[in-house]
């Protein structure tokens, strides 16, 4: 299935863009797909930490993806 | 009650203030947070923050009523400003109001460090010879 990602911070100048497409097996989960992120850009390797979050909330790496949900990459926020 | 705003608009102090002001409150506690001139030595040009809005906005909902569960409350206020700051200028005002002050002191306190965990905003600090996003590396 093909998703799309959001991107924020960090991520977005790495990937280049503020949302990419990535083609990934059907049910992939979330453990899965940030292993595949930093499999595909080395430059998150030099990142502390990446979370993802689907339709606005954090999900852990057991959580499945489905194609229609909004998907984002969370590098450590540093908001205040 | 329970105030949230993100913003590209400058935030008021004062405004946030008369929110949260009651009768029946004992006390206000504000944080302010100011963008700082220097880092580690170095002077900082300006802070570029972005948010991820929607969840930006709904982790700060939770923090706030959170803190409202958590303590005797009357009103939390969090706003949060987006887009380029220069020294001196606020991201950041906390607002809390309560009978006493005591839970006033100490949900300001909850509200701006779970902030800085869990709400996605990010800010990269401009220098003169480069820039870096905070927090982003070991």
């Amino acid at each position: 299935m093909q998703i799309e990602l959001m991107a924020f911070g960090i991520v977005r100048e790495f990937l280049g863009s503020s949302t990419i497409r990535l083609d990934v097996n059907d049910g992939i989960t979330v453990g899965e797909l940030r292993t595949l992120l930093r499999d595909h850009h080395p430059d998150m390797h030099g990142i502390s930490s990446i979370a993802v979050a689907l339709n606005g909330n954090y999900a852990t790496d057991e959580t499945i993806v489905v194609s229609n949900d909004e998907i984002a990459i969370i590098p450590p926020v540093s908001g205040g | 009650m329970v105030d949230i705003k993100i913003s590209s608009e400058p935030l008021s102090v004062q405004s946030c203030i008369d929110w949260v002001m009651s009768p029946d409150c004992g006390g206000i506690d504000v944080f302010i947070g100011t963008v700082r001139n220097t880092t580690k030595g170095k002077r900082v040009l300006r802070l570029e923050f972005e948010a991820y809005e929607r969840m930006a906005l709904s982790e700060m909902e939770k923090i706030a009523v959170d803190a409202s569960l958590k303590w005797a409350l009357h009103k939390i206020l969090i706003h949060h400003r987006t887009g380029v700051l220069v020294a001196g200028e606020i991201p950041v005002i906390i607002a809390v109001s309560a009978p006493h002050r005591d839970a006033a002191f100490e949900a300001c306190r909850y509200a701006i460090d779970t902030l800085k965990l869990t709400v996605p905003i990010w800010k990269k600090e401009v220098f003169e010879d480069g820039a870096v996003w905070v927090a982003a590396h070991p």
